[in-house]
Formats: C-alpha cells, structure tokens, sequence
C-alpha cells in the first residue's frame, strides 16, 4: 500500500475527462454539485458535453434515460443520497425497468461525508441499488480501482452504479492492477479467517490482517468491488477453505455486502459470517476519520469481531 | 387541414376508440377515460405528423412520442397496432398474463413504443433527455410527448420544464391532455393545476390551445410548433374524457374501470354509429 491517499470522487472526475477523449458519445450530467463529485474536470475539457441540471435530481435520472435512447452514453451524479436514495424511483421505472445505458457517478457515499452529517451520509445506497434487477453496482477502493471501474461501466451496455467517497483513502492496487467487472480480487491469502472488504474498508481490512498475522491467524483479504453482480465462486471457496468471514462495509449492515455474501453462504457453502457495517443507525457529523472508528468501521474492530467469532 | 385528410383520420380514430374499448374490456381492467381523450391527438402524430415507420421503429432520425401519462396505453397501443407495428390480435391479450401489451408502455419489447412509462411525471423528463441527445447530435427529429392535466400535479414535471426551457429544446412538443379529471374526481377539486397555460408560459415555454376532438384544431395547434425559436413548445388541449362512448364522458369513474358486456356491446354500438355516419361522407 503506497502513501498516497485519493478520494475516489477525484478518481471519478479524472477518469471521466480521460473517456471523454476517447468516446465521444459520453456525457455528463449533475445536479449543482459538479465541484463536489468532481464532474468538473469532466465540464473543463468538453463543456459542450456537460449538463448542469440544477438543483433537480429525479428530473437529471429522467434525462440521462432519454438521451442514452439516442445513443449516448450519460454519467449522472450527484452525492448518493440524492441520486440513489431522492431519485430512486427514477432510476428503478426510467432506467432499470427499461435496461437503459445509464451509468450513476454516486459521491459523497457512507458517513465518511463527515460534517454535513447523517442528511447527506447515505448507507443505504448499495441496498437500494443492488434491489433492482439488471442493476452492476461497483464500489472501488481506490484510486486506481475507481478510474478502472469507470472505462468498464462505459463498456458494458446496461445500467451501472458507481459508488464513491469523499475522504482520501489510501491506494492499495499496484500500477499494473487489472479491474475485472464480476471479479472478486484475493489481495492476500490465509486459511483461517477470510476478510471480506468493499470501497474504502479494503485498505482497513488489509491493516487488519496484518495485525491478525501477528497474532498467529491465518487471514486471507478479499475486494469485492462489483456487489452485483456479485462473484459467487470467490466466496463459496473462503466459505469452504476457512473457519470464519468477516464482511467489511461503509454502508448499513441491511442490504449490502454482508448481505450479498450471505445470500451466497446461506445457498451455496453455509458459514459464520459477521458483519463490520453500519449497525442499522443513522450517521452524526464529524470528522470522516473520527467518525469511521466512531462506527467501528477500522481495524481494531475488525480485529475485534474476528477474536471474538473465531 | 384538408378535407379529405381530417375525414381519413376520423375514421382511423373511430376504429383506435374501439380497440381500446375492445381492449380495456378483454382486459377487465385499465384505464379507457384518458385513453379516449387523446385518441385523436395521437391518432393525428401517427397518422399524419410524425416521421415514423412501423417497419422501422428504431431509425435513429425517426420523431419520437413519450406517453408520459402511461396509464392510457390502451390510447398507444390501439394506434401502434391501426398504424401496424403489430397486429391487432394483441389488444385482445392486454394486461394478460405473458402478454406483449403491459398494463404500462414498455420499451423494451413493445415495437413503437419509444420510452418506458407508467409512473407519472418520469416521461417527460426522458423525453427532454431525447430532445437534448437530438440537439447536440445535430438531428432534425422531433420529439413528442403527452401529460395528464392531473399528471401535472408531479413536482418532477416542472423540473423538466424548466430543464427544456434552459436547454432551449424547440425540437420539444408536450400535450397537456386537459380532460379535467382524475382519479379522484375534478382536477380543481382535488389539486388544481390552473392555470395550465399560463405556469408554462411562466417557465419559458410557446403556449398553444386545441380543441383536441377537432382535427382542424389539432392540426393548426400542432402546425405552430414548426416554428423555432429557441423555446420548448406545449399544446394544452381540451379535451372530453371517455370522448366517443355517451356514458363515459366525463366522468371520473370511467378513469380506471372496464365495461362490462352490456356496456362493452353499448360502446361498440354508438362506435359503430359514428363509423357508419364517416363512411356515409
């Protein structure tokens, strides 16, 4: 793990701007936030394909349906309470339903939003997203997860959620890191206790598992970045090959990856699993740092679950 | 418009009323009040305005239509299938369980119908969505929708307004279906959306009015809107819900519930009277 530390909004804008160049069917949509989710980077090289729409975010989830039937292929963003949880609807009935090429930039996902609190802190977005049928929801790491992600959502023809946070997080994947839409990624191999991580808890779980080591525990470290689809195999294997899974998440214990992977245990290779997640509460203002050991999401509780489930 | 043209499309409209009464009743459900109300007006986009062809239903240069008030397929349906994107057969299965016709539009299997709709207000916004991927790719097509005069209660109906009119999409034509009713009764009972024409011209848009039961109305209401100026355009058009069929006529019960075959047998009868009537002329 380097020391640098992105936010995978920045990765986001980045990214965005870069496809912009090579597909000129790409365009961009936000709702009075393209500072914040980053989109801007995107409006500074090609203003003509950018849309502010205002502060109106079912109406920007609509749009990006009816420009991607002529061809386009539109990002809408906003932070993922609003794109996510406001536009809802929208998203189900004007993108879901009709399989439309639409892909959702989602920023300023889990409480690590930090002081805006617990309006703008959306951990409910995963669940939300991962309920309708044909949806890909990806949640990267890091930055170079986040800049992948975004090339294989414009790739793949359907409606894809891209999920993003706000606080740097350190980088995790090498130069040479290959993103693999449906794949799951073994950063680190055990035989007792396999961690499970999504978005910026992977780099906790791999601190976590470094203090596991220590203790004598064998501890593998699995990224899910793509929840939905979500790999089956990768997790059935960590179910048969060690004694205890522990799922790592930025979202609320209802809906997200600890209950994708349990939808896959309970059917497939039934285990123990525990949940590190957002324990079914609302978030409260405050640093974002602060606030994800406030909610246990680090790997001293990481650790903590394991002893005690081990 | 020309006389031989507006008897033409009479005709055609006779026959979509008894399809989507023929439907609705198969069906025993769906919603024949509002569908009867804009039967003329879209038998008029697909018969005589839009650049479509059923053989072609996806031609990327093609004119779009958007119900927005999704809930009057029957209206939709009945004139996809007089205008031959599929046959006829299928309003016969309406709403029946592996049916190609859903209870709302449904893009993605039923040819000619261009937007997923049904959950009121979402239309218009796609269709804004499809008026702006035709400006920017430098096509000519036009871009059609229809609202509810209860739809527009949506709040989201006016961020699309506001979203064409700041996007100047005058390749944008949306239709107020103003039949004065809703589920619940009068529209000014319930949540009154007057002043219709007014709020639009407040939000940047070319206002017209129709008789929406008069072709010649019709026509000239939509011939203005070939007139560019930067400005989104909308037709409020009055119109009689449950039109053509005496004991539907504006009334709000009629908004949702199927005749039963006494009053399927009625329908079609007065139906058959109007055709008899045109052929006569």
């Amino acid at each position: 793990m380097s020391d640098v530390k992105i936010a995978t909004r920045e990765s986001y804008g980045n990214a965005l701007a870069e496809l912009g160049k090579v597909n000129p069917d790409v365009v961009v949509f936000d709702a009075d936030l393209a500072g914040a989710t980053k989109t801007g980077v995107f409006k500074k090289a090609f203003p003509e394909r950018h849309f502010d729409c205002g502060i109106a975010e079912s109406n920007m989830v609509g749009l990006a349906a009816g420009i991607a039937t002529t061809g386009k292929i539109p990002f809408v963003s906003s932070f993922a309470m609003f794109v996510a949880g406001r536009a809802f609807e929208q998203v189900r009935n004007s993108v879901g339903y009709p399989h439309l090429n639409v892909k959702i930039g989602a920023t300023h996902a889990g409480i690590s939003v930090g002081e805006d609190g617990a309006t703008h802190q959306c951990n409910e977005d995963i669940a939300l997203m991962r309920s309708i049928p044909g949806m890909v929801v990806i949640n990267p790491c890091d930055d170079i997860e986040a800049k992948q992600a975004v090339f294989a959502a414009a790739e793949h023809v359907g409606p894809v959620y891209l999920r993003f946070g706000r606080l740097a997080v350190p980088v995790v994947n090498g130069e040479d890191y290959k993103f693999e839409l449906g794949k799951g990624v073994t950063l680190k191999e055990g035989n007792k206790v396999t961690l499970i991580a999504t978005g910026l808890m992977v780099a906790r779980a791999l601190d976590a598992a470094k203090e596991l080591e220590e203790k004598g525990i064998s501890t593998r470290v699995i990224n899910i970045h793509t929840i939905k689809p979500i790999d089956k195999d990768i997790i059935i294997k960590a179910a048969k090959e060690t004694d205890l899974i522990v799922t790592c998440e930025e979202h609320s214990v209802i809906g997200g990856l600890f209950s994708a992977v349990t939808e896959v245990t309970s059917l497939e290779a039934p285990c123990k699993v525990v949940p590190v997640a957002v324990m079914d509460t609302f978030g409260k203002s405050g640093p974002a740092a602060e606030l994800l050991d406030v909610f246990g999401l680090n790997a001293e509780n990481i650790v903590k679950k394991v002893m005690e489930n081990i | 418009m020309d006389a031989k043209i507006k008897l033409a499309l009479e005709k055609v409209a006779v026959e979509v009323r008894k399809d989507i009464v023929t439907a609705v009743h198969s069906a025993k459900s769906g919603h024949p009040g509002g569908s009867l109300s804009l039967t003329d007006t879209l038998t008029y986009l697909y018969f005589y305005k839009m650049n479509v062809d059923p053989k072609n239903p996806q031609d990327p240069d093609r004119d779009r239509f958007v119900l927005s008030k999704g809930h009057t397929a029957p209206a939709l349906y009945s004139v996809l299938a007089e205008k031959g994107y599929f046959d006829k057969a299928e309003l016969l299965k309406l709403r029946k369980t592996g049916a190609l016709l859903q209870g709302h539009p449904d893009m993605k299997h039923i040819p000619g119908v261009d937007m997923t709709t049904g959950s009121l207000g979402q239309g218009i916004s796609t269709a804004v969505g499809m008026a702006l991927g035709g400006k920017i790719s430098g096509k000519s097509f036009t871009v059609y929708t229809a609202l509810g005069d209860g739809e527009i209660q949506e709040g989201q109906v006016w961020e699309a307004a506001m979203a064409a009119a700041h996007y100047k999409l005058d390749n944008l034509v949306a239709i107020v279906d103003n039949n004065g009713l809703q589920i619940d009764g009068n529209i000014e009972d319930v949540m009154s959306p007057y002043p219709i024409t007014d709020k639009f011209a407040a939000f940047g848009w070319n206002v017209v009015t129709a008789d929406a039961h008069d072709f010649d109305s019709i026509h000239a209401a939509f011939e203005k809107t070939s007139e560019k100026n930067g400005k989104p355009w909308v037709i409020v058009q009055k119109s009689v819900k449950g039109k053509g069929v005496s004991f539907m006529e504006n009334k709000a019960s009629w908004h949702g519930s199927a005749p039963n075959a006494e009053q399927y047998a009625q329908a079609m009868d007065e139906l058959n009277a109007i055709a008899k009537e045109l052929e006569a002329k």
